[in-house]
């Protein structure tokens, strides 16, 4: 039926469409184990060099002068210490928030802004967020102190916290709230014992993800908390963490400040993705 | 809806039926005419938190205002044009930080974004089924490590090895070229625009490449599935009939990948080099963005224009943030309506 031309010309194009469609299917192959390669990369050197320079006194001493022996236990407790008390800070008024978008008001102009806000604070630039506590919370008292630090990380709490619980809650039948009602139940019932604790596991992967997080967040601690050699309890002085002397170590020309900014650098890394598989296994179990 | 008054509505009619009168004791009544104090006390409670979000934003511009007012009544927005940073001289302009900003991210964005289509086609398209989620998991990794370890992972890992495989290599074939010469000139070391770039984009393509696959998911099966009845290969059908209805979406991931590379600032810090230049526009020169200026200068700054100037430099870092968020989000709000309108 077909000439041999018009046969030759559409094989041709179909060659030549097939080719494409491999070469694209190749450079998709490529883009995905470009992803890969770095992730890789970035993990063996952070355990290879990590683990080279963790020692029992890592844990247990003080962050030592240039030259000197020592380990991260005051930057270490510091972190603890300000990732604990900014979750304790951030997470109810994150909880609260969620609570309101999901349950009082879905559509109204109000909602709607506060949400866009929310966003728009989720993926701010966290330094802004040290500027804007420097101006609020050191400025005026003309010291670095442990309080600022805790603010400003609870400020990085709160969209990630409103963000989950928000999704959560709209994700639990309205069957479940409307059996709870029918029953007589008053809404803060309702809520705290019906919606939230069917949407619990969620609401708490939220709040794991928003602790890892906050643990590697350096910039809002550099002109908040700011860094402290030595132990402090105190929450008016500055304190040292973890991020922010990884920073000031691997930044030095000393040789054991760098062993212990890699050291550091394992710990963290340890302790975000280990929070991010958490999570991540509290979803899938549902 | 109303539920608390139904439910009263409910039991206001079970309680004019005579029969269970037993039921609605003394006590049962005064609790539940208690309840509605705590009712709105909670509901005020909930509403006070989404208050103190959006009272945020405004107190985050309006104080970051006020810090920086010293500078802005001074230089206006000549600011953004000025090059001079002297801290001595008390002479202050943005041009070298902002200059920095915006390279590093186009920089971060000319790699990402392809990079970022790719691993969204191969993980709608190509993957097998088993595959999709480990290899989704580990994209996703990358977004969860912490900047400070890719800061470090690039000054002392990353930045030699560029140095010795893509800086010399480039400077050996470029060097006596006149302007592609300039443009690869410095010290072998890895520092600056480039390795801040290159970082930068590892660190954007979770964030493009999960937007990408979340959109490119809903597009109908029964467009592709014509496409591919049709005879089409697999990228026509993403090429043609994918990007086209997810486009609004994509640009949506794109900005906020740009979002994300304009504020990010440790990882960029370790690898730029943190010296005030426009004097050589070399990829490979030191060099300083607005989030590594302000987390190198700030804790050091005198009160005064000092300080009020970097104050000033992350005025300018929140707005153009939030405009671009603000941008990304109305896409990305816009293509979801559209698939609404269209289910």
């Amino acid at each position: 039926m077909m000439s041999p031309e018009v046969r030759a010309a559409r094989s041709a194009k179909f060659a030549r469409r097939n080719a494409v469609n491999q070469l694209a299917t190749g450079l998709a192959l490529s883009a995905m184990a470009f992803g890969l390669i770095w992730l890789f990369w970035i993990l063996w050197e952070t355990i290879h060099l990590g683990v080279g320079g963790l020692t029992l006194s890592t844990l247990t001493e003080m962050t030592p002068g240039p030259n000197e022996d020592g380990g991260l236990l005051n930057a270490i407790y510091g972190s603890l210490m300000m990732v604990g008390l900014a979750t304790f800070v951030g997470t109810p008024v994150g909880v609260m928030a969620g609570i309101y978008l999901a349950e009082y008001d879905r559509k109204s102009w109000f909602a709607n802004v506060t949400r866009f806000v929310n966003d728009i604070l989720l993926s701010a630039p966290s330094i802004v967020i040290g500027l804007f506590v420097y101006s609020i919370a050191v400025h005026p008292f003309h010291t670095f102190s442990a309080v600022a630090g805790v603010l400003a990380l609870s400020l990085i709490v709160i969209p990630v916290v409103i963000r989950t619980t928000e999704n959560m809650l709209q994700l639990v039948p309205e069957g479940l709230r409307e059996a709870a009602y029918a029953l007589g139940t008053p809404k803060w019932k309702v809520i705290l014992s019906i919606t939230l604790k069917a949407a619990r596991t969620g609401v708490i992967t939220g709040i794991l993800l928003a602790v890892a997080r906050i643990s590697g967040e350096t910039a809002p601690l550099l002109f908040t908390a700011l860094s402290n050699q030595f132990w402090t309890s105190s929450l008016t002085q500055p304190m040292a963490s973890l991020p922010v002397t990884i920073f000031k170590f691997a930044m030095s020309p000393y040789e054991n400040w760098q062993k212990l900014a890699w050291a550091g650098v394992f710990l963290i890394t340890l302790a975000v993705l280990g929070l991010n598989i958490m999570a991540r296994v509290l979803t899938r179990a549902k | 809806m109303q539920p608390v008054t139904s439910s009263a509505d409910m039991y206001g009619r079970i309680a004019a039926n005579p029969a269970p009168a037993p039921m609605s004791s003394p006590n049962t009544v005064k609790r539940t005419r208690s309840n509605p104090l705590i009712d709105r006390a909670f509901g005020v409670l909930a509403k006070f938190a989404a208050i103190v979000t959006l009272a945020l934003l405004i107190a985050i511009l309006g104080s970051l205002t006020i810090s920086a007012w010293p500078a802005i009544s001074k230089y206006g927005l000549g600011f953004l044009v000025r090059a001079d940073w002297d801290p001595v001289q008390e002479q202050f302009g943005g041009l070298a930080m902002i200059y920095g900003t915006l390279a590093t991210s186009v920089i971060a964005l000319l790699i990402a974004v392809p990079v970022s289509f790719g691993i969204a086609l191969f993980l709608t398209e190509l993957s097998p089924a088993w595959l999709k989620r480990p290899l989704g998991t580990a994209i996703e990794l990358l977004a969860a490590i912490p900047s400070i370890v890719y800061g470090m992972w690039g000054l002392l890992v990353f930045g030699p090895v560029l140095a010795t495989y893509v800086q010399q290599p480039l400077q050996a074939a470029l060097g006596s070229i006149p302007v592609l010469g300039g443009l690869v000139s410095g010290p072998p070391v890895g520092i600056g625009i480039l390795s801040a770039g290159i970082i930068l984009a590892i660190m954007i393509i979770p964030f493009i490449s999960a937007v990408m696959r979340d959109v490119f998911e809903v597009t109908p099966a029964m467009l592709k599935e014509s496409a591919y009845g049709l005879g089409s290969t697999t990228w026509e059908v993403v090429y043609k009939v994918v990007l086209p209805y997810t486009k609004t979406g994509v640009i949506g991931g794109i900005m906020l990948g740009l979002g994300r590379a304009i504020g990010e600032t440790m990882a960029v810090t370790f690898v730029i080099g943190n010296f005030n230049q426009l004097e050589t526009l070399s990829l490979f020169q030191s060099a300083n963005s607005i989030t590594s200026a302000l987390a190198n200068e700030f804790a050091e700054a005198g009160e005064g224009l000092h300080q009020a100037s970097l104050m000033y430099l992350g005025l300018v870092l929140f707005f153009i943030t939030f405009v671009i968020l603000s941008l990304s989000k109305l896409l990305l709000a816009r293509l979801r309506k559209a698939e609404g309108a269209k289910s």
